[in-house]
């Protein structure tokens, strides 16, 4: 539902039905309402059963990319004799995307549940929950949540009573964005700098400390048990547009507008209706400018590409953007185009891991140029500029930061060009230092 | 380069610590008991390093070189190993910071909602004046920091371990008073 | 072992055929294209972050990091397309926009690969409009200065010190734009390879004190040679300016050193320039050595020798060549040779199997020993009055002073004469290591050969050319006036060397027979 606003009828509340009650944080509380019977039910079935379960429910990685969480699951083979791990990513840092986050403060038993069912899907014995450093209060339900689960039996050398060992730590993260890609978060927990890995080796065959490991986002975890209580049907059922995106979504909904917040509806919903009926619309006065409709790092829509979008992966991609991570960040009239994408790249400049050349200078250079550019300084070879080193950026890099911080550049100057001719054009004639060669 | 201080790396113990004083070891006693519970939740000692650097700074309120040095010998690295983790993860302080250590999050979703104000009102309250600087009293220092993830509670301030929602310039007087 | 599968694939339109796990860099070397590339090096571990190496394979929808990216059967590989060659443009370009383009006053110009690649591909303005970072030099400590500004993150030399080195020294630090290689304050590059960063940096970032503003790379000469200071044998290159000797480096022989050497070695080239030369034959005359002509000077040590029972004392970093006649000499005149070894502490590099700065510190001890000199710590015990010493450019110290004063004559040969031996009959010059070529045994029985570098001074020749003269002068067995027909004659007459030729050594070297024998023991890779 609309956290922190009540309840929009066209919801379907399905993660987010607990939101705001604290009660539904114990295990106690959990359980009733419904908590962990998935999980009794799933440590009796084959792990197969459940893999296959989750593929045919149409479940898809919640993070960002998309990627099929059964087949993922797939990848891993129980009983080669390695030790699995289970990661879940909680590193939510995409800007416009706090979704995770409630879903950690409200039920932390549902991250709990899926992380448990998950790993004895995959045949991990390990699980590590990886919460970003700045949620304090995340981390600190989360933790409670895991120890209240250890004294119950839940967790622990004897999982419910299984004979299996399902052991679940929190490991806290200490400030960077691309922890969150699934590489970097590996290297990161074990004890490196965040730099993302060249694949191959994918996850599933050498991840962390060398082992099979899979890595899923909290929402799609949170997910999982639900599935297993109602079925694949039913989730497969909820979608509005079409059979690759099933189920509900958690949108975060943020900047311009009359009330953002967490927002939970069936796949393909209709974006307009979205933005006006269940966000409020603009704020009093203002008009919707442009949409991020997936977190920072997907091509930014005009409102009226936006309002003719469905809200789904292949929805997103029609509208010439991307579902992301379902953050959505609208921008309205009275905002200048060139700062908030000056912005995001300042963002991803702060961000970039350092490895690749293309992103560690690439990133820091365009903010410079549209940084210049808002000081006044820009010229119409900027614009050239721009666009072709951000083309120099994309499609290049190990992981995808780079890639990111060129997407808002040349969205931004394909879709909003004339603020940023407006912006050269009204500086005061003056010519432009030069540096370098 | 590095962090603001050029104390020598003696071994933890013996170093010189923050202003003058001599550096307190972090994992002895208690903490060291903790740190071996966190060895077991991985299977190497290295995956500790995260950890070990958040009980420095728990101990500390920073980590120092001799705290990098101090950790690396406990978890069997190198001090030049310890600092590129260091220096990689924006939430240590690689030097000592205001009592109230405050931050702000300006990250687009914030930024059009006015966090740039909230900046100002900040930095003119605490008398910190400039980001990143402490306070002349060492009560605040102010930074600015990247996306906090609660993008629609616009705007997000983290002061110390304390995460406050939807925070706008008027407020930052009853929020400033509240900290002596 | 199985043989590993072969994979065929086409490279710039040429068809290549490598094992299984190949990269498309190795697999395209082996074919003669170069794919340019930065923080690639095969003597470390793949990091794939310069991006440099990207290259278009037909049929994949992004470029490929050719460095880290395995070949595939039927692959068809372009390095020069117009998307490929974009990319590394593109690459150059960031690279450079931080640049201080300073290479008037840059140690690594001439050798930068920043320049050469910029120059075969980059583009020829920037679009720079903006202040460059800057970051001041930092003192790495060792031999090593850091120029952060000139830095392109290729992260070789963290690696070298994270796993050859097995000791993480240096890291990066920071990340983004702010990054860059780092120590920790107080622990400086103090590992006794810790020099090779220097040689592995792609770019004028990491530099040696040692050579900084002495010399242009273009102004210097090369030659191949192999190390003389420890027993290990690391594969070197001498480089001259104007005679003199500059520098030294590591040049890769995988069974040798890999692409490494110590710093020891390294920085121990002053004596090939030594000052104090013996670069004109002496003769005693009126209770001094006097200058001679070669011709009176070989006639008196042939007249010295005649009649005597010889022990030699024989430097243990003399060729293969010299050693192998001066055998023949004793043999002939009856007699003994022997030497003496400095040493030093051992230092292994860890990540490399079985090379280390040896605590042997002379280049042919196992030569010496399988030419029948025998090591000793106190080689002249055993001299008599009615012997004639024959030092050939070992050194001699006070604790030989009795010996040499009891001994009846002594016939120097040297690069340097030492006031020990004043007494001596006659000393003639002869080159040292850099002025002429040879072979040397290293400890694991490799012969390899050494080239010449620089002439060398005044009237000095090379050894194995004045001891074949010797030879000559008391009746006969010499003749040779070029290494390769005095090496094919040890060749001919030494079971261990059976088989090789000097033609054959090439630049790699070859195992003598029976090493596994030696002394150092068992079983070893080299």
């Amino acid at each position: 539902m609309g956290y922190p606003h009540k309840l929009h009828a066209r919801e379907t509340p399905i993660l987010s039905k607990h939101f705001g009650d604290s009660e539904a944080r114990s295990v106690a509380g959990w359980r009733q309402r419904g908590g962990y019977r998935a999980l009794e039910q799933a440590l009796s079935m084959p792990r197969e059963e459940i893999v296959d379960l989750i593929k045919e429910s149409g479940l898809r990685g919640r993070g960002g990319a998309g990627f099929p969480t059964g087949v993922k699951w797939s990848f891993m083979k129980p009983g080669d004799g390695k030790p699995h791990y289970l990661i879940c990513n909680a590193d939510e840092s995409e800007p416009g995307t706090f979704k995770d986050r409630e879903i950690m403060r409200w039920t932390p038993h549902a991250v709990v549940e899926g992380c448990a069912i998950a790993s004895y899907a995959i045949g991990a014995e390990t699980c590590y929950i990886y919460i970003r450093g700045e949620f304090t209060e995340p981390l600190r339900i989360m933790g409670d949540a895991v120890r209240e689960a250890y004294g119950e039996g839940i967790l622990g050398r004897n999982a419910m009573g299984s004979g299996l060992r399902i052991d679940m730590h929190i490991h806290k993260g200490a400030g960077a964005y691309i922890c969150g890609e699934e590489t970097a978060m590996m290297n990161s927990l074990e004890g490196r700098r965040g730099n993302p890995r060249i694949k191959p080796p994918f996850p599933a065959v050498a991840g962390v400390f060398g082992q099979p490991t899979t890595i899923n986002n909290v929402e799609t975890l949170a997910v999982v048990p639900l599935i297993l209580t109602n079925g694949a049907e039913w989730y497969k059922g909820m979608s509005l547009s079409n059979p690759r995106s099933t189920g509900t979504k958690l949108f975060s909904v943020c900047g311009n507008i009359a009330r953002p917040g967490n927002y939970e509806v069936v796949m393909g919903f209709p974006f307009r209706e979205f933005l006006y009926d269940l966000c409020g619309g603009p704020p009093p006065g203002r008009k919707f400018k442009a949409i991020i409709p997936g977190g920072a790092s997907v091509p930014i829509q005009t409102v009226d590409e936006a309002e003719g979008t469905l809200m789904d992966y292949e929805g997103f991609i029609a509208g010439g953007t991307m579902l992301g991570s379902g953050g959505v960040i609208v921008i309205d009239d009275a905002q200048s185009m060139v700062k908030q994408i000056a912005r995001l790249t300042r963002f991803f400049a702060h961000e970039s891991c350092a490895q690749c050349t293309q992103c560690r200078e690439g990133t820091a250079w365009v903010t410079r140029i549209l940084e210049r550019m808002l000081a006044g300084g820009g010229t119409f070879e900027d614009l050239d500029t721009l666009l072709d080193v951000s083309e120099n950026m994309t499609g290049k890099t190990i992981c995808v930061l780079s890639d990111s911080c060129a997407t808002p550049v040349v969205s931004g100057i394909r879709k909003f060009r004339h603020e940023f001719e407006t912006l050269i054009t009204g500086r005061r004639s003056s010519t432009v230092a030069t540096a370098g060669v | 380069m590095g962090g603001l201080h050029a104390e020598s790396h003696a071994p933890p113990g013996s170093a010189a610590h923050g202003h003058g004083e001599p550096y307190q070891p972090v994992f002895v006693g208690e903490r060291r008991a903790q740190l071996e519970e966190v060895f077991g939740r991985y299977p190497t000692k290295m995956a500790a390093l995260l950890p070990a650097l958040w009980m420095v700074q728990d101990a500390h309120g920073w980590v120092s070189e001799a705290a990098m040095a101090e950790v690396s010998d406990v978890l069997d690295l190198t001090p030049a190993y310890v600092k590129g983790v260091v220096t990689f993860y924006t939430m240590y302080h690689q030097h000592p910071v205001g009592r109230h250590f405050i931050q702000v999050c300006t990250t687009s979703p914030c930024n059009v909602c006015g966090a740039e104000d909230v900046v100002k009102a900040f930095l003119k309250q605490t008398g910190c004046g400039e980001l990143g600087v402490t306070s002349k009293d060492g009560r605040f220092t102010v930074i600015e920091v990247e996306c906090l993830g609660a993008c629609g509670f616009a705007t997000p301030v983290m002061i110390n371990d304390e995460f406050l929602e939807s925070v706008t310039p008027d407020k930052v007087p009853q929020i400033l008073a509240e900290r002596r | 072992m199985a043989e590993p599968k072969q994979i065929t694939l086409t490279i710039e339109g040429r068809q290549a055929t490598v094992p299984e796990g190949t990269s498309m860099l190795e697999a395209a070397k082996t074919v003669g294209v170069l794919i340019p590339h930065y923080c690639y090096h095969p003597g470390l571990p793949v990091a794939g972050v310069c991006r440099m190496c990207l290259v278009e394979v037909e049929k994949a929808p992004k470029l490929a990091p050719a460095c880290a990216t395995a070949v595939a059967e039927g692959q068809v590989v372009h390095v020069h397309s117009e998307k490929a060659r974009e990319a590394r443009k593109g690459v150059l370009e960031f690279l450079l926009i931080n640049h201080p383009l300073d290479c008037p006053i840059c140690d690594q110009a001439g050798e930068c690969e920043l320049q050469d690649y910029t120059y075969q591909e980059g583009r020829n303005a920037s679009r720079l409009r903006d202040a460059k970072r800057f970051n001041p030099v930092e003192d790495f400590g060792g031999d090593v200065v850091y120029v952060p500004n000139r830095c392109i993150l290729c992260t070789r030399c963290v690696r070298f010190m994270d796993d050859v080195a097995h000791e993480p020294a240096l890291n990066v630090s920071e990340r983004g734009d702010r990054a860059l290689v780092g120590k920790f304050e107080g622990k400086d590059l103090t590992h006794p390879w810790a020099g090779n960063v220097v040689e592995l940096c792609p770019v004028g970032a990491l530099l040696s004190k040692d050579h900084l503003n002495k010399a242009r790379a273009w102004e210097l000469d090369r030659a191949a040679s192999i190390c003389p200071n420890c027993t290990q044998g690391c594969n070197t290159i001498i480089e001259t300016r104007d005679n003199v000797v500059v520098r030294m480096r590591p040049r890769a022989n995988p069974d040798v050193n890999e692409y490494f050497m110590c710093d020891y070695g390294r920085l121990n080239y002053r004596w090939l320039n030594g000052p104090s030369r013996l670069d004109v034959p002496m003769i005693a005359g009126g209770g001094a050595l006097v200058e001679a002509e070669w011709e009176p000077a070989l006639r008196l040590a042939a007249d010295t020798i005649r009649g005597r029972r010889i022990v030699a004392l024989v430097s243990p970093s003399l060729s293969n060549e010299e050693l192998f006649l001066l055998r023949r000499l004793i043999d002939r005149a009856g007699g003994t040779g022997v030497f003496r070894v400095r040493t030093g502490p051992e230092a292994p590099l860890d990540g490399v199997p079985d090379l280390a700065l040896r605590a042997d510190r002379a280049a042919n001890v196992v030569g010496a020993e399988l030419l029948g000199f025998s090591r000793s710590e106190r080689p002249l015990d055993g001299l008599s009055s009615a012997d004639v010493l024959l030092v050939a450019d070992a050194a001699v110290g006070e604790e030989d002073a009795a010996a040499i004063d009891r001994v009846g004559a002594i016939v120097v040969l040297a690069t340097t004469l030492s006031p020990a031996l004043g007494r001596a009959t006659v000393a003639l010059p002869i080159a040292n290591v850099a002025e002429a070529e040879g072979t040397f045994t290293n400890v694991r029985g490799r012969v390899q050969r050494f080239l010449q570098a620089k002439a060398a001074p005044g009237a000095a020749r090379p050894g194995y050319f004045v001891i074949s003269d010797l030879l000559d002068a008391i009746g006969g067995g010499g003749g040779f006036h070029l290494p390769a027909a005095v090496f094919d004659s040890l060749a001919a007459e030494h079971a261990e060397y059976r088989g090789l030729s000097y033609a054959a050594l090439g630049l790699r070297g070859a195992m003598v027979t029976g090493a596994g024998q030696l002394a150092g023991g068992a079983e070893h890779r080299r």
